[in-house]
């Protein structure tokens, strides 16, 4: 166990979220994946903080800052969703085309 | 006197604020074409026309018609003629009502005052007549007590080194362009009050009148440069204002824009000057510029004056700038008389003769000015010999008697150039308001052709009109013929003999083309309209007035101020003026640098004076011969010029040597197509630069908007892709 291993696993779960919010059609699940990445990146922030003293906490610091906006963006971004599939009557944003050129 | 001096140019100004502001409201001038008079008011318009028929429309609108002959001729000489002149080319003096306007005047004729009422004149004349007061007693201090004023009222400009006053002076030669420009003035502003008549700008006229009574008197009376410059271009502007002061008639108008645009040619060059004069001295005082002109550089001095000519082109309508003055003749007469004869366009001949020092210092410019002068006397000239309407040939007359002028202020002759401005002054105001009057008499028939027989009709008029004309002529006892003749007896005595033989070709040009008007105005048959002929009468007397007073100086001011010859009295006012540039312009081995002693009636100055009356005599006589004993002899004539050149070179004359058509085909033309082509330039070139690049941009846009599909997961990927790129980037560059 060490720091490379945190990182590995941070790694798998951006590259899962950015795979889901790239594959995925359903707004929900884009959003899910969105924190995944999130959350990864957190994780390899507050890994960087444990190994390396000279950071004095800022990597947690940083992770609380994400974890914030993170939160902000999830509210914001299942309202919007959430306002879309009630207009549309779906998830799926194959559907929400209208602004294309 | 201080205070006489303020008050000289202060007493029109005021006149004009007086017109201006109270003038509207002291005349109740007939409305035409009114909501509620409907038809009756355009019967009206004809003035009160005799005919029974209109009589009760007339009663009717408002206003009654003038009800006898006498009384018609006493206050109203337009009385019945606007028919005629709706249909006369030109005509002036009267106008048609449609063209009537006294801006904005509408409603002062109420139910209850019916009667035209003219006030607005009185306290503007009246002020002028006071200035013309003020005037003699300075003219008087100046001339007679040897006095010389200098008034400073304040600083008007005090800018670091740039020090300017408002300060008169008036030394000798400010007194006798005084003289000229007040008394003209004056008598002008009392001809005018008969002659604009029934003229709905009734007010404003006599504003415009009084400003550039105001404009021209700070013009002669000015200590400096930009005063000069100021009193010029204010004259500009009333010129302008008067000459389009019928600004509904287009020819009027347009002969306005002209005399302005083509003024504005010369000031450019003038204001330049000034400009150099400051830039090279740092003073635009007179006395202390030509105290200090003498330590510029030749080159310098050359440019300041021939720059200062340009000025003087322009205003006093010297080729090639003269094309305005006789165009300005659409200008009602009383202007014509005032600006355009007697005191606007002397401001050229004015300016040479103040700067003198500067022109003295300046063979080349000396050279310049004599030569523009010799050219536009003879060309003038010879444009009025074939000239039809009665305002041109005067017109020509003056810019040829102007050359006249410049040549002698050209040859050094300076004190000859200001007399013969001041005589011109009076005899040739005194000739176009008797023009003026004749047009009146004929209904606005200003074409010599159609008119004819008039001496028994109007006596006075005609009097007074054989008397300027013989002073023009330049026949004995006529002040013409003493100023004439001394720039004829200056130009051989200072050995221009070539300038000489010129100037008496034109002599006798003048005398002809003065008495060809003369004869075929008032001699012979009338030749117009037969109902005009029973119309014609003499003038108002606020019109023939002046006339009569103009004619005494015309008669006198010769045998006063040039006895004897080149030692009159005028030599001993003005020497100071001139006296240290006595000696310019004088040929070596010409009389004046040798042993010239003045006039010697039995000597050459005696057969000078013979030559100069006999070249006039020999003109009167031809016109006389021509158009009175025989009237087809200037036909055959033309016929017997050899190569059949007769009726080419007359139609050349008549139509002024084309110098408009030039112009019209180099400036107007030649403007239009340059325009064309930077408007080309512009549209394709400049325009095409702005929308290539548009049209670019658009393209690129075009290409990029495919990118916007909509689809979340188009830009998820292309986010993503950019990140690798990033990335790839980063590993690449970093190790």
């Amino acid at each position: 166990m060490g720091l490379a291993s945190y990182l590995i696993v941070s790694t798998l779960l951006f590259g899962i979220g950015a795979f889901g919010f790239l594959a995925r059609r359903n707004a929900i699940l884009m959003l899910i994946s969105i924190e995944l990445m999130l959350n990864s990146v957190n994780l390899s922030l507050v890994a960087f903080n444990a190994y390396i003293p000279e950071a004095q906490n800022a990597g947690a610091l940083f992770a609380l800052l994400v974890m914030a906006v993170a939160a902000a963006e999830a509210t914001v971004g299942l309202a919007l969703v959430i306002a879309i599939i009630r207009t549309r009557q779906t998830a799926e944003v194959d559907a929400y085309s209208d602004l294309k050129e | 006197m201080e205070l006489l001096i303020v008050l000289i140019p202060a007493l029109p100004l005021a006149g004009f604020l007086f017109a201006v502001l109270v003038g509207p409201r002291l005349d109740r001038v007939p409305v035409h074409g009114h909501a509620e008079h409907g038809e009756e008011s355009h019967a009206d318009a004809a003035h009160g026309d005799a005919g029974a028929a209109d009589h009760d429309a007339v009663d009717e609108s408002g206003f009654r018609p003038i009800p006898s002959e006498e009384e018609q001729a006493a206050t109203s000489p337009h009385a019945g003629h606007a028919d005629d002149l709706a249909n006369s080319n030109g005509a002036d003096g009267v106008i048609p009502p449609e063209l009537n306007d006294g801006l904005g005047q509408a409603g002062h004729v109420t139910e209850d005052g019916p009667q035209p009422v003219y006030r607005s004149w009185i306290v503007p004349v009246g002020l002028v007549g006071l200035s013309w007061i003020f005037s003699m007693f300075v003219f008087a201090g100046v001339v007679f007590g040897g006095n010389e004023y200098h008034v400073t009222l304040y600083e008007w400009i005090g800018s670091g080194d740039f020090r300017i006053d408002i300060a008169f002076t008036v030394d000798s030669l400010t007194a006798m362009l005084l003289l000229v420009v007040s008394t003209v003035g004056l008598l002008v502003h009392v001809y005018s009050i008969g002659y604009m008549n029934r003229d709905r700008g009734f007010w404003r006229f006599f504003a415009y009148l009084n400003l550039f009574m105001f404009s021209m008197l700070l013009l002669i009376l000015g200590d400096n440069f930009l005063l000069l410059y100021v009193g010029w271009e204010a004259v500009g502007l009333c010129s302008y204002l008067l000459i389009g002061y019928w600004y509904k008639k287009p020819s009027a108008a347009g002969a306005a824009k002209k005399a302005f645009v083509v003024n504005r040619i010369g000031d450019f060059g003038f204001g330049l000057g000034v400009i150099l004069i400051w830039v090279n001295l740092g003073t635009l005082s007179f006395r202390e510029v030509f105290e200090q002109i003498g330590t510029l550089e030749g080159g310098t001095v050359t440019l300041i004056a021939l720059l200062l000519f340009a000025g003087a082109v322009g205003k006093s309508a010297q080729f090639p700038l003269h094309v305005w003055l006789p165009d300005a003749m659409e200008g009602p007469t009383p202007v014509s008389a005032l600006i355009h004869a007697a005191t606007m366009v002397n401001a050229g001949v004015y300016l040479v003769a103040r700067a003198n020092p500067i022109f003295a210092e300046s063979p080349a410019a000396m050279w310049v000015v004599a030569g523009i002068g010799v050219f536009t006397a003879i060309f003038a000239a010879a444009i009025a010999l074939t000239q039809n309407d009665i305002k041109k040939v005067l017109a020509y007359s003056t810019v040829s008697q102007l050359a006249y002028m410049f040549f002698a202020l050209g040859i050094g002759a300076w004190v000859a150039a200001i007399f013969h401005l001041v005589s011109h002054g009076f005899f040739k105001g005194l000739l176009f308001m008797g023009s003026g009057s004749v047009i009146h008499g004929a209904a606005g028939e200003q074409d010599i052709r159609f008119l004819g027989g008039m001496r028994e009709r109007m006596r006075w008029t005609y009097r007074t009109m054989v008397v300027g004309s013989l002073a023009l002529a330049g026949i004995p006892i006529f002040a013409g013929f003493f100023s004439k003749d001394e720039i004829l007896a200056e130009a051989f005595n200072r050995g221009y003999y070539l300038f000489y033989v010129i100037g008496v070709v034109v002599a006798f040009m003048t005398a002809f083309y003065t008495f060809r008007m003369i004869y075929l105005t008032f001699h012979g048959r009338w030749r117009g309209g037969r109902d005009v002929f029973r119309q014609i009468h003499e003038s108002a007397p606020t019109m023939v007035a002046p006339l009569v007073i103009l004619a005494v100086p015309t008669i006198l001011a010769g045998l006063l101020l040039g006895i004897p010859p080149e030692g009159g009295l005028i030599h001993g006012w003005l020497e100071e003026v001139f006296a240290h540039s006595e000696a310019a312009g004088v040929l070596p081995g010409s009389l004046a640098a040798g042993e010239h002693h003045g006039f010697e009636l039995l000597g050459i100055g005696g057969l000078l004076l013979l030559v100069g009356a006999s070249a006039g005599a020999a003109g009167i006589w031809l016109a006389y011969r021509w158009y009175v004993l025989d009237p087809e002899a200037p036909k055959r004539f033309v016929q017997r010029i050899p190569f059949g050149l007769g009726p080419g070179m007359y139609a050349a004359s008549v139509n002024k040597y084309y110098v408009d058509d030039v112009y019209q085909l180099v400036f107007a033309r030649g403007g239009v197509l340059l325009a064309n082509a930077l408007w080309w330039f512009d549209a394709k070139v400049i325009d095409g630069a702005v929308n290539g690049i548009a049209w670019i941009a658009q393209r690129l846009g075009g290409l990029l908007r495919k990118v916007q599909t909509g689809r979340v997961e188009n830009y998820g990927l292309g986010m993503a892709a950019g990140l690798v790129l990033v990335l790839i980037a980063y590993l690449v560059i970093r190790p």
